[in-house]
């Protein structure tokens, strides 16, 4: 189990693939600082904890490092206008609130007092990205300092200025203020049209949680109105003077090699260019419907050397690839104490590849102008993308600039620039600026997929049901969530790699969804092989008080022990722990008995992840992960076979509808004792299993593959 | 078919160039800046690129500009008025009933339309009416909420 104190990860999860990838397109053809940028005021520079950790994750040569080792940066104009420019990037999160409420606790303003620039690599300092739980646990604190950093000097500045013992000054609503004397000054005043700046380190003293005012409080989001009248923009909105319509044409089938092109036809449409270089085709095109008859009117011929492996013969093929990757623990002696068990159970989990689908696919605008290429895009990881076009242009990063507008998000699925350098490549060759939106098929066929997996699990118990072994060996899905969270002296945790068929890569949650979905079902299968209740089991077995705190939560607002199971329904329970969030989710579903038809009509999640920042937000993630999770646990599954998806599209590849939304109950358990952790992500790990145990509670059958139940049970 | 045709887009007379092939959805978004309606599927299964024509919430992913020519279009830029937000949107930011907000315009046309013909919905009514818009982000029980709320505001202005 984790450390409760471990929120940080410094090292990248095995199975963030896609950062790993050789580059998309090899083209044939051959920072600002953002401290210039500020004008009077007052500028905090903070200096990043965790700066040679970022470099080195950032998947690419190393950047240099000389303003990239401030982490944040926060300005006060003389006016008394407050800027935070953070790497961090909002896509549904809400951190772009509450980031916003960190600062403005610390500056003791208001929250609309607070304008945040996010993810634009000109103008706010290196990010390694947008994942991993980590802008609350690690970016909250650092702007948190630069706030505090601000106000301590502010004070000073006051002291100075009204001529009083600091002391006697007060920070509010953005001035300075002498009680005594009823004498004040705005923050804006205090700089005095000088330009100050200072670089501060970790050190500052921060307000102690128990004295937040702005964080800790629901805060509706700073933009929302925006998005309610249609005026925001996201990437795929963004318009240039000139701008022209991009399409790629795509192979056929994975690792298809262009032989001949005829593009005369496309070429002979009016506005109408065609690119080509390598392996990359494109179009541009002065309107839509004109670049989508321009890309039909592409005749192309093509080698195809697809995989033979298909998602019917997924597992097989994973298992015969696999290699011992990574032992996460070898305690003990796992062989000798399953040989003298009294009870072994051995069972194989299948996990299918999964798509994240964020509704909004992806999306890029680029221009070119003296050489140098600015890209709107949606990424969370703006600073990875400058450097994927650094490398496919062969250009210094500094004439490169990637811009992310609040995206319609990513869960862990737009950590790429393949859009982002299409359209820089269809912009280049044709001197406008272009924009690429990928199709919904595109987006399901060229992006990247959470992995698929092969879990097998081996337990022992001794005569009084208490583990004595425990063998968890997970191919290909990855890491994350694998350790052992029970009790149980002698353990063996391996990954092991193997050969995926398809592109994979990161997704909310990583392999936690996977290894927990594993490991909980197990935990099921022995509690009812003891005919004990499985809570009890579960119980008897953990040290973890946070975990236990929580499934106590979530079985209580259950009824757990006095849950009343009626025809056709069934009750099942599940938890686990990832980048030091605490999940426990009770389950209760329906089997139509006709149709085997399953319907989760309930769904409680108890969680805790230290002190809570805006609960309204908190809740609101905790809720979409379980829907989220509903999906990839019931019925979200890739089909392929030669090289091609085979659900493509929505109407093949079902995501969770209104139909499908159980009545969803969150309790939030608030530890403000610990630090913050992030909350989008492990909240998505207990439903699986939770409902996978509720159907078996149902109906004795017990499934042991995710999606669960794509077509309802057989029964 | 003509070089241009014309479009009544909340309550403005519009013009779109070469509207051959153009589905509304392009023509609101490329030629006329309505950005706020948007793509999410192209293939009607995902309700991003709701408006109403003549009250009624379409997909304009699937229609043609030809189809609409003459009829009444309102998009989500047409529900604010002078006098503030249209309840159902002043609801969802009540409810929080977003997340990223790239469903949120679909959803907030459907909704507006069943509440033209509903004035209180059941719970079923509004998965029914909604079952054909996705939120990825999963904020549907919010969504019920938001529009559970509007339809109480509209009974007590109607009371009024
Ligand atoms: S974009 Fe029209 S329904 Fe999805
Ligand atoms: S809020 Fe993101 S899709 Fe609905």
């Amino acid at each position: 189990m984790a450390e409760p104190h471990e929120v940080i990860a410094d090292t990248i999860e095995v199975e963030r693939y896609e950062l790993l990838q050789a580059p998309l397109y090899r083209f044939d053809q051959s920072r600002r600082s953002f401290l210039k940028l500020m004008g009077a005021g007052m500028a905090i520079l903070l200096v990043a904890q965790d700066v040679l950790a970022q470099e080195s994750g950032s998947g690419g040569p190393p950047t240099s490092i000389d303003t990239d080792r401030i982490g944040a940066w926060l300005h006060i104009g003389p006016e008394g206008a407050v800027t935070v420019c953070t790497g961090k990037v909002e896509v549904g999160q809400n951190i772009r609130t509450s980031l916003a409420q960190a600062v403005a606790d610390e500056l003791h303003l208001a929250l609309d007092g607070i304008a945040m620039i996010m993810g634009d690599t000109d103008l706010v300092p290196f990010d390694r990205g947008t994942f991993g739980s980590l802008s609350t646990p690690a970016m909250a604190p650092q702007l948190r300092r630069a706030g505090a950093a601000a106000r301590e000097w502010l004070l000073d500045l006051g002291a100075e200025s009204l001529a009083v013992e600091r002391t006697a000054l007060q920070t509010i609503d953005g001035r300075v203020v002498h009680a005594r004397s009823g004498r004040s000054l705005g923050y804006g005043e205090l700089t005095e049209g000088r330009q100050l700046s200072r670089t501060i380190d970790a050190s500052t003293v921060l307000t102690a949680t128990g004295q937040w005012t702005v964080a800790g409080r629901s805060a509706p989001k700073v933009n929302g109105r925006d998005f309610v009248t249609g005026t925001h923009r996201y990437p795929s909105d963004i318009t240039r003077p000139g701008l022209l319509v991009g399409r790629v044409l795509r192979p056929p089938s994975f690792g298809a090699e262009l032989i001949t092109l005829d593009d005369g036809q496309a070429r002979g449409l009016p506005g109408v260019a065609v690119v080509r270089d390598g392996n990359f085709v494109g179009v541009t095109a002065p309107s839509e419907p004109m670049a989508d008859r321009a890309l039909a009117a592409l005749s192309a011929e093509w080698r195809q050397q697809a995989s033979p492996v298909s998602a019917a013969t997924l597992f097989e093929h994973l298992r015969a690839t696999a290699v011992s990757d990574h032992l996460y623990a070898d305690e003990g002696d796992v062989d000798t104490a399953l040989a003298s068990a009294t009870h072994v159970h051995a069972q194989t989990y299948n996990i299918d590849f999964i798509a994240h689908t964020p509704l909004e696919p992806r999306a890029a605008v680029a221009e070119w102008s003296a050489g140098a290429v600015t890209v709107w895009t949606g990424t969370q990881r703006p600073f990875g993308v400058r450097a994927e076009l650094s490398r496919a242009f062969d250009l210094p990063e500094e004439q490169v600039r990637v811009i992310m507008p609040d995206a319609g998000s990513g869960y862990g699925g737009k950590h790429t620039g393949e859009a982002a350098i299409e359209a820089a490549r269809l912009a280049q060759a044709t001197g406008h600026p272009v924009r690429v939106v990928w199709t919904r098929a595109e987006e399901f066929t060229w992006a990247y997929f959470r992995p698929g997996g092969v879990i097998d699990i081996r337990s022992g118990t001794d005569a009084g049901g208490s583990l004595v072994a425990w063998e968890h060996r997970n191919i290909n899905s990855g890491g994350s969530g694998i350790r052992m969270g029970y009790n149980v002296p002698n353990q063996r945790i391996e990954f092991l790699r193997a050969d995926s068929p398809l592109r994979q890569g990161s997704y909310r949650g990583l392999a936690s969804v996977a290894n927990i979905f594993a490991r909980e079902t197990h935990m099921d299968e022995l509690a009812h092989l003891r005919g004990e209740d499985p809570l009890a089991f579960r119980l008897r077995h953990l040290a973890d008080d946070r975990m236990a705190a929580v499934f106590a939560a979530a079985a209580e607002r259950l009824g757990w022990a006095s849950r009343h199971k009626i025809a056709g329904r069934g009750f099942g329970i599940a938890g686990g722990t990832e980048k030091g969030g605490y999940v426990a989710t009770c389950a209760e579903v329906e089997v139509d008995g006709t149709t085997g038809k399953v319907r989760v009509v309930r769904a409680v999640a108890a969680f805790e992840c230290g002190a809570i920042v805006n609960p309204l937000q908190l809740r609101n993630q905790i809720e979409g992960s379980m829907v989220q999770g509903l999906g990839g646990a019931l019925f979200e599954r890739i089909g392929f076979a030669q090289g091609r998806i085979d659900t493509a599209s929505f109407a093949r590849y079902r995501v969770p509808r209104f139909s499908d939304v159980p009545e969803l109950d969150v309790v939030l358990v608030d530890r403000p004792d610990l630090p913050s952790a992030g909350a989008g992500e492990t909240p998505i790990c207990g439903i699986a299993p939770a409902i996978g145990n509720a159907i078996f509670d149902a109906t004795g059958i017990r499934l042991r593959s995710l999606p669960l139940a794509p077509r309802g049970l057989k029964v | 078919m003509a070089a241009s045709a014309t479009l009544t887009v909340n309550g403005q007379v519009r013009s779109v160039s070469d509207p051959e092939g153009k589905s509304l959805l392009s023509a609101l978004r490329d030629d006329l800046g309505l950005v706020g309606t948007h793509y999410g599927c192209g293939e009607g299964q995902c309700g991003a690129c709701t408006v109403l024509v003549d009250g009624k919430p379409v997909r304009s992913c699937l229609l043609e500009v030809g189809q609409v020519e003459g009829k009444s279009i309102t998009s989500v830029e047409g529900l604010a008025t002078n006098d503030g937000l249209h309840p159902l949107q002043a609801a969802f930011l009540e409810e929080d009933a977003l997340q990223c907000g790239y469903c949120t315009s679909g959803m907030i046309m459907s909704g507006v339309a069943l509440l033209a013909r509903h004035a209180s919905p059941t719970r079923a009514q509004i998965v029914h009416a909604m079952e054909g818009n996705i939120c990825r982000c999963g904020t549907y029980t919010r969504i019920i909420a938001a529009v559970e709320r509007a339809a109480t505001i509209g009974r007590e202005r109607s009371n009024g």
